[in-house]
């Protein structure tokens, strides 16, 4: 600790009057050589953080809203039920595989669509899904065979929604966040209902945010409505706007109203924060137009 | 032509130092017999300044403070010597194993790889000291000269060619006879030379040769070569098979898994430091637990072991047998990494029971060389995640997690779940996003739910569902059927009519895979689209 005066003149206690003050260049000479002081950096030197890398969403228009999925930041998709945010997730998992990129998929309400996802394009191989409340876990299985009676799975008591599901799907991101490597996690809580969702504790996603940050992973939520505040660093609303369906004649002459298949739907994007670029709120919108999947059996 | 012997000496005691080298600073004695005629086996330096001697009984020396006992443990010894011939034949090709602890080498050609042979002996004996067995090494012209001198001089000793008479003269001729105890025949021999007063190998060698052949017959003149150090034989090489395996038996049977982990992580340092000795790694280790019956779970007990029938006075308690088997994705060698993922399996899967015996093996495999690419898409590594999906499994269940394969089925829930395990990726130019490919996504609900469906012309028109109530309503909107089937040869035939439904709620219109299953006529709605 350095006991270096500033003024020395001070400490004689002159009268104010009669003090002698010291040039302004002496002033500063002195205040840089205050140990404390030269560790401090001025904000014209300070370091400019990188813009992160930008990786594709898969969606074309919403690349050119979004310009990307940022890596090393949290991107959320927030949406009512039948906006189409799944259909984003989706798209993301699709590309990233495509990608070669190991993604992770925690799945909280066990909502997860195989068949969906395949044509969407998801590779497989490269997705660990990670369904949330489907199942006991082996030891808790084994406590209750102990006494030779098993209460069997009761799925009423796990259902999807529960805040159990929940906590369940915070542990294994934190997992999976730490174990690294993975070029994409996304957390799924689109079923979860809001007022659940809402009380995820705030240290939760900026840890989830610290611990992607400087890493090449990106982390994609999805939930019902804005959950994640500021830790977010991309902000996007959806919403479905149009239906369409396909009209089937069955013969030449009859032609049933509701003989008709859904061939998709327009969403709505609408960019609500970016910390990637300053934008006003709600000036930026996008939005395309999905595709229905039927089995031909 | 040099050779190297590495001698254990007491090797019944340093096979129980192996798995208890806290022990190695006290009295420890192991005894071999059936109860209660136990005799003493073998003993360490420590017990042997304690009074205590080969041959007295448990009775004798049970009262001896500080006195350490255990039983002979075959396992153990088996172990112990699989590891110093691991040793040895990281040093020379060719071994020869010489009885139980003692192994000879033929140095020829290796003084230019590891150096000269004072070097090669100290190295000998810190690796093998490293595996837990301090030993005795000692350099020679012949084999049979390495092994007396091994035998009888303590640490690294290095004879050399022409000096194996004078070096070896001080040597006691007991130790000729150490390496057949119990032998009637060379029990009399020893006794002739002690009656003679012969009490050491210069005394031997200085016998003249006629008059002791006729005395004591070919025998006697082959001792008398062997203390000259005059004896020169080739090695008899073998060639152990790769076997890596640890064993130990406990005197009290474990209930806790703590302790357990605790003989886990001994054993899995020696096998992965015999691995290592090997340069290979392995993709799977093998746990057999033997365990013991006739008690009752104790549930106070954190992180216990046993569960089983209540104990019953006089019953004869029965040992059962638990295995696992751990399959790595790439071959490993980290014991901190199989330690972690026997843990975890362990309290996924609880052996049921206390535990007697350990035995852990693991299957020996070249170690994978791969080399990352500085353009490669990021990636986990295999040992983390490896551990990352124990510890899920532990969350969440083993079967809900991992990856999916679809399968050749149209019914639902076609698919299954497996391991997860991504292949190395491959450079690949990044695909821009392309929106004709967007397919609408559906959500499932797990299980579907139930709903009452009124009908209007065969189309629906009004829904209610008890445990969802966003999906009550008139619907505003539908689109089918869809009618699909399968599996009809089968005795899980289904068939269905799929409609698409759009139903308002407060937040919007919410769209709705509804099914009706043809088979029992039950309304489903089985998801939706989002």
């Amino acid at each position: 600790m350095s006991s270096f005066p500033l003024f020395p003149a001070a400490a004689e206690r002159r009268p104010m009057a009669s003090a002698a003050l010291p040039s302004s260049s002496l002033i500063w000479e002195r205040l840089a050589a205050v140990p404390k002081l030269t560790e401090v950096r001025p904000a014209s030197r300070l370091e400019v953080r990188p813009s992160p890398e930008m990786v594709s969403s898969g969606i074309r228009e919403m690349d050119a809203l979004t310009g990307g999925l940022p890596r090393g930041c949290l991107t959320e998709i927030c949406g009512a039920a039948s906006s189409g945010r799944t259909s984003v997730l989706l798209a993301a998992l699709a590309a990233a595989t495509q990608r070669q990129e190991a993604c992770a998929m925690v799945d909280v309400s066990d909502a997860f669509d195989p068949v969906s996802a395949a044509a969407a394009g998801v590779d497989f191989e490269r997705l660990l899904w990670v369904r949330c409340g489907a199942g006991r876990p082996a030891a808790e299985r084994h406590k209750n065979t102990a006494h030779g009676a098993s209460r069997g799975y009761d799925k009423e008591d796990l259902a999807p929604k529960g805040r159990k599901s929940v906590e369940q799907a915070l542990r294994v991101t934190d997992l999976l966040l730490q174990s690294g490597g993975f070029g994409l996690v996304t957390i799924d809580l689109g079923d979860v209902p809001f007022q659940t969702a809402r009380r995820v504790p705030l240290t939760s996603w900026f840890r989830f945010q610290r611990a992607v940050e400087r890493t090449a992973t990106v982390l994609f939520v999805i939930t019902p409505a804005p959950c994640a505040q500021t830790c977010a660093s991309l902000l996007l609303k959806v919403s479905a706007k149009k239906l369409s369906s396909v009209s089937c004649q069955l013969s030449a002459n009859t032609s049933l109203t509701h003989a008709q298949l859904l061939s998709g739907f327009q969403v709505q994007g609408e960019l609500l924060r970016s910390r990637l670029e300053r934008k006003p709120v709600g000036s930026v919108t996008g939005a395309f137009t999905t595709k229905a999947v039927r089995i031909v059996g | 032509m040099p050779f190297a012997c590495i001698f254990v000496p007491d090797f019944p005691v340093e096979a129980w130092l192996r798995t208890e080298p806290e022990l190695r600073s006290q009295a420890l004695a192991v005894l071999e017999g059936k109860v209660p005629l136990q005799k003493v086996f073998a003993v360490n330096e420590n017990a042997r300044r304690a009074g205590v001697s080969s041959g007295m009984t448990k009775l004798q020396v049970e009262d001896c403070p500080g006195l350490v006992l255990r039983d002979r443990s075959c396992s153990l010894e088996a172990a112990a010597h699989a590891a110093l011939l691991d040793c040895a034949q990281s040093f020379s090709p060719k071994i020869e194993d010489a009885g139980p602890g003692t192994i000879l080498l033929d140095l020829a050609g290796l003084q230019s790889l590891f150096g000269p042979l004072p070097k090669i002996a100290r190295d000998l004996a810190k690796r093998a000291s490293a595996l837990g067995l301090e030993s005795n090494v000692a350099v020679a012209a012949n084999p049979d000269t390495a092994v007396l001198a091994a035998r009888g001089f303590s640490g690294v000793t290095v004879i050399a060619e022409g000096q194996e008479a004078e070096q070896l003269g001080s040597l006691p001729v007991e130790v000729l006879f150490a390496e057949k105890p119990g032998d009637e025949e060379w029990e009399q021999l020893l006794e002739n030379l002690r009656r003679w007063g012969v009490r050491n190998f210069r005394e031997l060698a200085a016998l003249p040769d006629v008059a002791l052949s006729e005395r004591l017959g070919q025998s006697g003149v082959y001792l008398q070569k062997l203390a000259a150090g005059k004896i020169s034989r080739t090695l008899a090489p073998v060639d152990p098979p790769l076997v890596f395996e640890e064993t130990v038996e406990l005197e009290y049977a474990l209930v806790l898994l703590e302790p357990l982990a605790f003989l886990l992580s001994q054993m899995l340092q020696q096998l992965c430091a015999r691995l290592g000795e090997w340069s290979l790694a392995t993709q799977e280790l093998r746990l057999e637990l033997e365990l013991q019956n006739g008690w009752q779970d104790d549930e106070s007990i954190p992180d216990c072991v046993g569960t089983g029938a209540l104990a019953r006075p006089g019953r004869a308690q029965a040992r059962q047998h638990f295995s696992r088997t751990l399959h790595l994705p790439v071959p490993l060698l980290d014991y901190k990494t199989f330690l972690k993922l026997l843990q975890l399996d362990l309290k996924a899967h609880p052996p049921g029971a206390p535990i007697r015996k350990i035995h852990l093996a693991a299957e020996p495999v070249r170690p994978r060389a791969a080399q990352g690419g500085l353009f490669l898409p990021p990636s986990p590594e295999p040992e983390k995640l490896e551990l990352t999906l124990a510890r899920i499994a532990g969350i969440v269940g083993e079967n809900s997690v991992g990856s999916l394969a679809l399968l050749d089925t149209h019914g639902r829930e076609g698919f299954e779940m497996r391991r997860f395990a991504p292949g190395e990726p491959q450079e690949k130019p990044d695909a821009a996003g392309n929106s004709d490919d967007l397919v609408t996504a559906l959500r499932i609900f797990r299980p579907p739910a139930a709903v009452t469906v009124t009908l209007r012309e065969g189309k629906p028109e009004f829904i209610s569902c008890a445990k969802r109530q966003e999906i009550r309503g008139e619907i505003l909107w539908a689109a089918g059927p869809w009618r699909s089937s399968g599996d009809w040869w089968e005795q899980e035939g289904w068939a269905r009519d799929e409609w698409d439904i759009a139903v308002q709620h407060e937040a919007g219109i919410g769209l709705y895979r509804l099914v009706r299953d043809l088979l029992n006529g039950r309304w489903l709605v089985e998801g939706t689209y989002d």
